[in-house]
């Protein structure tokens, strides 16, 4: 472990006036020094009003590893544009230095190397820390979290989402929004939100049956700070029945609603509002579109695809800021409003580097409680691994290749599909598993592995489908996600095509055969959305395999060939 | 584990989901055909009728959808990838407070609700939206 004295400057400020704005900012502010804490944090208060975002935490309590991307695609518009950038070309882009520890937080390439010199990333102590920091500057600053918050790790499985609820609590969020938090089931959700000190936004979360708005999520609030009103509006995650199981939330439609969305911007512009920021959980290129149709956003705090872009992207007179997840950032968002109107703004993405932050003591122990009936249980070693071990990425990542192969062999199966969440921290080369680590890349509701047949052409329907939840050109069409993640089988993509043309060459991997659309394969796979699914957890399964193996191996997955970028 | 009649039902829902989307034949011709008589093949305008619809379905069997059209006297709906493409004509008299509905209709796949006005002048106005049926996945 290197010494916190060791650590480049890693202070990602951008500022600019609006309509000023341009890459590489924030780089040329960067001095080459050693890095502190108060170098994480040093800012120069700005404006009136500061916003604190952080979104998609994902029941990460602790500090973690963390790999981002190295393939993330756009298509239609955003070919080419961020989030997506990766590896050296997001460097070159931002102006960050190879092996730097803006290298190690934003982007990937080195990954294992430079984790083992900087260290692990996250940890709510250390957000806690971070965010006491910016309240002795800015007392009455808002923070705002964009939800995936009460999901993915094994006490919050355990305790139904009442770990990440307690720690949330105690950082005193001034409002949220959702996604899987809804996979605890709705009677679960609704228990703890009619308890829930802060607001719960979803200008986006109507009644199923009617069609109308639900009083228990309101729409916006309106917050005066530093002599201006702000409103917050709550943008849940729109294709929630859809992507996740609906049949456990049946109450609840959600959508885009963007019509509903410009109709409450106009509501609390109505009402006063000086400056409207909207608390999304779209994803980066929905938040994109809907800036450039629903008039009147100031800001977007974007959540759901889990980037980490370290300057705002404007589209029109609208910021959008992406503070990525698992607990990996804070955003630090200050805003000069006068005369009605959001004249400036200052941001900064707060990498929490969990050796350079000092735990906040409170906090610690609050967590430490929320583990300590689960400790031993969780912290329990299943196995080791030589390989990095990571998710992130459009096709396949090597945790889900552990994943499906321990579906293919547990289960006796020809080709396994794993659900391309982009959820789930990493594990370095040389790293024990624990029975903790594998909840962290499995814990769900819905986590039983089926096993069951499906013909050649239905898995070329499923893979299809999938494709087109993420290649569609159109941004409102897109689930966020990242393709499902398939085992025993191959076969090619063509992004740039429309849906049911994307997929060909499917094969099956065993014999080198083509997929026969009229043959049946037997099939394991897990996340079904569909109700009554059966099967052993997949933890279970995932748990076997690796007791099995003692050492995990991951070779590289050469199985998707991608074209058409 | 072996096959077990729960997942075969599971298997045969998602099988269903399959020929709906992939048997969506050109419906779409019907739809134009019923539009030709409709305006009598008169130009119609965009712009003026409001047709609000889920970029993606979250259930087939029942899609939200409304229209409003301030001005006319009648809006007729379309679902061009239904085999029965006409869905509903609402008439709108000198009474009516708006000449707005919402209703829900059945979807068999992927396909554009299409909505078109009639204006008190005469004239037509159309207003199409894109919605998607989908087998469902995995978000992030």
């Amino acid at each position: 472990m290197i010494s916190r004295r060791d650590f480049l400057q890693v202070g990602m400020a951008a500022s600019a006036i609006l309509g000023g704005s341009g890459f590489g900012n924030w780089s040329r502010l960067a001095a080459q020094q050693a890095l502190s804490q108060d170098q994480l944090l040093e800012f120069e208060t700005f404006g009136n009003v500061s916003l604190i975002h952080i979104t998609d935490i994902h029941g990460q309590l602790k500090p973690i590893y963390f790999r981002e991307p190295s393939i993330n695609i756009g298509v239609g518009g955003n070919t080419g544009a961020v989030p997506h950038v990766t590896g050296a070309a997001f460097r070159a882009l931002y102006g960050i230095e190879d092996g730097s520890p803006s290298h190690y937080a934003l982007s990937s390439g080195d990954f294992a190397a430079l984790a083992r010199g900087y260290g692990r990333v996250g940890g709510l102590d250390r957000v806690a820390t971070v965010i006491k920091a910016i309240r002795a500057d800015r007392p009455d600053a808002i923070l705002l979290d964009g939800g995936d918050t009460w999901h993915g790790s094994y006490t919050c499985w355990k305790t139904a989402g009442q770990d990440m609820v307690n720690v949330m609590n105690a950082l005193e969020p001034d409002a949220m929004t959702f996604h899987w938090e809804f996979t605890l089931g709705s009677d679960r959700v609704n228990e703890i939100v009619e308890n829930l000190p802060f607001a719960a936004l979803g200008q986006n979360i109507f009644d199923a049956e009617w069609d109308e708005p639900v009083d228990l999520f309101p729409p916006y609030k309106m917050f005066d700070r530093g002599g201006s009103r702000i409103a917050v509006i709550g943008q849940a995650f729109p294709y929630m029945p859809i992507a996740n199981p609906g049949w456990m939330f049946p109450e609840y439609a959600f959508g885009i609603r963007d019509e509903n969305m410009a109709a409450m911007v106009e509501e609390v512009r109505a009402k006063g509002a000086d400056c409207v920021v909207v608390l999304s959980h779209n994803g980066f290129d929905v938040d994109k579109k809907m800036a450039s149709v629903v008039p009147g956003i100031d800001v977007i705090l974007s959540g759901h695809t889990h980037d980490a872009l370290p300057e705002p992207v404007v589209v029109g007179e609208t910021i959008i800021i992406a503070s990525g997840s698992n607990g990996k950032f804070v955003s630090r968002v200050d805003l000069d409003i006068r005369d009605g109107r959001m004249m400036g703004y200052r941001t900064k993405l707060i990498p929490i580097f969990s050796d350079v932050i000092a735990p906040d003591p409170e906090m610690t122990a609050l967590i430490d409680a929320q583990r300590a009936p689960y400790l031993t249980e969780m912290r329990e070693v299943i196995g080791r691994t030589d390989s990095l071990l990571y998710r992130r990425g459009n096709f396949n990542g090597t945790w889900d290749d552990l994943i499906c192969d321990a579906l293919l062999s547990e289960r006796d199966a020809e080709i396994a599909l794993s659900p391309g969440v982009r959820w789930g921290p990493s594990l370095i080369p040389g790293q024990d598993i624990t029975r903790e680590d594998i909840f962290g890349v499995t814990s769900m509701s819905y986590g039983k592995a089926y096993r069951t047949e499906m013909t050649g052409e239905f898995l070329k329907v499923v893979l299809e489908d999938v494709a087109d939840n993420i290649f569609n050109a159109d941004p409102y069409y897109q689930q966020g996600g990242d393709m499902v993640r398939t085992g025993g089988l191959g076969y090619r993509i063509d992004v740039s095509k429309p849906q049911g043309e994307r997929i060909s060459n499917m094969t099956l991997l065993k014999t080198g055969a083509r997929i026969d659309p009229a043959h049946s394969y037997v099939v394991a796979g897990w996340a079904s959305v569909n109700e009554g699914t059966e099967g052993p957890q997949i933890w279970d399964v995932v748990e076997r395999h690796i007791a099995r193996l003692g050492t995990v191996t991951v070779d590289d997955n050469n199985s998707v060939e991608v074209v058409g970028t | 584990m072996t096959l077990t009649r729960r997942n075969l039902l599971i298997l045969g829902a998602g099988t269903y989901a399959f020929t709906t989307l992939a048997g969506v034949p050109a419906f779409a011709n019907l739809t134009d055909d019923a539009i030709a008589s409709l305006t009598g093949g008169a130009e119609m305008g965009e712009g003026a009728i409001t047709l609000t619809a889920p970029e993606i379905a979250e259930n087939g069997n029942t899609v939200p959808v409304s229209v409003d059209a301030p001005g006319a006297v009648e809006i007729t709906l379309y679902a061009d990838g239904n085999p029965v493409p006409s869905v509903a004509t609402f008439r709108f008299g000198p009474l009516s407070a708006s000449s707005s509905a919402s209703t829900r209709i059945r979807l068999a796949g992927t396909q554009n609700v299409v909505a078109i006005a009639k204006m008190e002048d005469g004239s037509f106005q159309i207003a199409k939206a894109n919605v998607k049926v989908t087998i469902g996945g995995c978000g992030g």
